[in-house]
């Protein structure tokens, strides 16, 4: 290769041949490793609902099609200032919290057990396949039955719409988990106990707290699903109420609602996230 | 305590790896074992440390493990293999965690062991915050921490850069020459095999058998950098895996 190029250049204008080929390495790199931007969220959040405030007081975007955000806004404002946003919101934060926190501890549960146990993953793993695609809100009559029409119904509802991505974030978290790990934990003679507990559970940690991002929001989404299906107050009960109404407002401070539900709900898990995983720096 | 192999062969799914292995592994001495790759010296190591079952022949621990010994056979692993999420003496206490141990006691052993191999400064800090070389020590200090009778190291050094190679080398010597121990080193580097080794056992390619054991008499405080007689046993060693080497070269070309 070098040596066609110095044939390709006869020798007495090679240094002025160098020099006008002289140009700096073409940067390549950098890219694929996104870093946080402070208030870049805020700023689309803004933006959108600038945009929105724009056009339907302009005329731009009719009443029909959207709702005023400040109407919204007073909306709200009157719904805190009634005491009906405490009376909606506390039942379900309830559900949420009780119907989540039973299906993702079962399903860690279940879910590390799959991870462990040979017998335990070829009986269940085709099972929980089975169960996920089922729309868990078709199953509410069957619930409702099983679990009677009150709180029970709603708990299982979600409990079950978390229990199957709970399951498989966990188990592929435990089969992710490094088995040079596991092995040392043996080799010191650790118990079976206490290699679960400090090595198999903290390695599948990462795994299973993004799994957790995706069941929580499922559980969100069961939530209203439930509430809409026979519940006087929560927020699901309040949506359906306004939309059937078509009263845009209403309808839009719920979703609100939901929105900074699932904001917070995130922000949470980052939290948890930034404690339990800050050894990964 | 002492190990002995007897007639140890072991096949992965019709794959010959071991072939009647008989060995001892005398206390207080360190056993280098060296080989071709691929020729079964960590499933071996594995085996001694009854972390694998042999197909065939027996592995016999002869002896009463020391007073105070925690966990009789020890590894210390080539990807140091320690927790991510603990910090060094939680490392450390892992190995001790699952014993009856008052809580003074244990701290006191994390304490000497970390102090053997100079750590006390980094007790809290996080495995992804030290060097590979301190990495590997933290692995040692923590072998070290349930007072072996054998410790079963496989490649300890590989992952690490030639300078840190050489100054944990020099550690373990001293560690050795202060409380001897029982130990069985897997190696590719024949310099740390003559330079730790009081017995170099040379395994043929896959199946890996006994090529060759060698002895060396003198004294690991003594062997240092040019000695004529570790030079040439050294040599010795590299004609001999050469030898395997080519062997199982030419082996693949022929498949
Ligand atoms: N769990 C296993 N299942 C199947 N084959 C295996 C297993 N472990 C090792 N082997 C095979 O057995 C042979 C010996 O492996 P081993 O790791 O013991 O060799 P080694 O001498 O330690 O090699 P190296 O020098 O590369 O570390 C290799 O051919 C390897 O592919
Ligand atoms: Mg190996």
């Amino acid at each position: 290769m070098r040596e066609t190029t110095v044939n390709d250049a006869p020798p007495h204008d090679q240094a002025a041949s160098a020099g006008s080929n002289a140009r700096p390495v073409p940067f390549r790199g950098g890219g694929f490793a996104p870093q946080p931007r402070k208030g870049v969220g805020l700023v689309v959040f803004v933006a959108l609902i600038a945009l929105a405030e724009w056009g339907t007081r302009t005329g731009f975007i009719t009443n029909l099609t959207l709702p005023r955000p400040s109407d919204v806004l007073i909306t709200l404002g009157e719904l805190w200032d009634s005491g009906l946003l405490m009376k909606h919101l506390q039942p379900s934060l309830t559900r949420l919290a009780v119907g989540a926190a039973l299906g993702v501890a079962v399903g860690i549960w279940v879910g590390i057990l799959i991870g462990l146990f040979s017998y335990v993953r070829a009986g269940l793993v085709p099972l929980v396949a089975a169960l996920f695609p089922i729309p868990k809100i078709a199953l509410l009559p069957l619930f409702v039955i099983w679990f009677g029409i009150d709180e029970g119904s709603k708990y299982a509802l979600i409990a079950f719409g978390t229990f199957t991505p709970t399951v498989v974030a966990t188990y592929g978290a435990v089969d992710n988990v490094d088995r040079g790990l596991i092995r040392m934990g043996q080799s010191f003679g650790l118990s079976w106990a206490s290699i679960v507990r400090k090595i198999v559970l903290p390695g599948a940690m990462p795994g299973i707290l993004s799994g957790l991002r995706v069941s929580l929001a499922i559980a969100i989404i069961l939530l209203v699903a439930a509430e809409m299906l026979g519940a006087e107050y929560g927020i699901g009960a309040y949506i359906l109420e306004a939309g059937s109404l078509y009263d845009l407002e209403r309808l839009f401070a719920g979703v609100v609602i939901l929105s900074l539900l699932g904001v917070i709900v995130s922000a949470v898990i980052t939290r948890i996230e930034k404690r339990l995983l800050r050894w990964r720096g | 305590m002492e190990l002995r192999l007897d007639g140890v062969s072991h096949a992965y799914g019709g794959t010959q790896v071991l072939r009647d292995i008989t060995l001892t592994v005398p206390e207080g001495k360190i056993v280098c074992i060296v080989g071709p790759s691929g020729c079964g010296k960590s499933t071996l190591l594995r085996m001694m440390g009854g972390l694998e079952r042999p197909d065939e022949g027996t592995i016999t621990q002869l002896g009463e493990p020391p007073e105070g010994c925690l966990n009789p056979l020890t590894y210390v692993f080539q990807d140091f293999a320690l927790l991510p999420w603990r910090s060094v003496e939680g490392n450390i206490s892992l190995a001790l965690e699952d014993h009856d141990l008052s809580k003074a006691r244990r701290a006191a052993i994390i304490e000497d062991v970390l102090a053997r191999t100079s750590l006390s400064d980094f007790a809290r800090a996080l495995p992804r915050q030290l060097s590979g070389g301190m990495k590997q020590r933290v692995a040692i200090a923590r072998a070290l921490a349930v007072n072996p009778a054998v410790m079963l190291l496989d490649e300890p050094l590989s992952a690490l850069d030639a300078q840190t190679r050489v100054l944990l080398m020099d550690d373990l010597v001293s560690l050795w020459t202060r409380a001897p121990f029982t130990a069985v080193y897997v190696t590719h580097n024949l310099a740390e095999a003559v330079r730790l080794g009081h017995r170099i056992v040379v395994l043929s390619r896959r199946p890996g058998a006994i090529r060759e054991v060698v002895e060396i008499d003198s004294d690991l405080g003594a062997r240092g950098e040019g000695d004529a007689k570790l030079e040439q046993v050294q040599t010795h060693l590299w004609h001999l895996m050469r030898d395997e080497a080519r062997a199982a070269d030419a082996e693949l070309a022929d498949a």
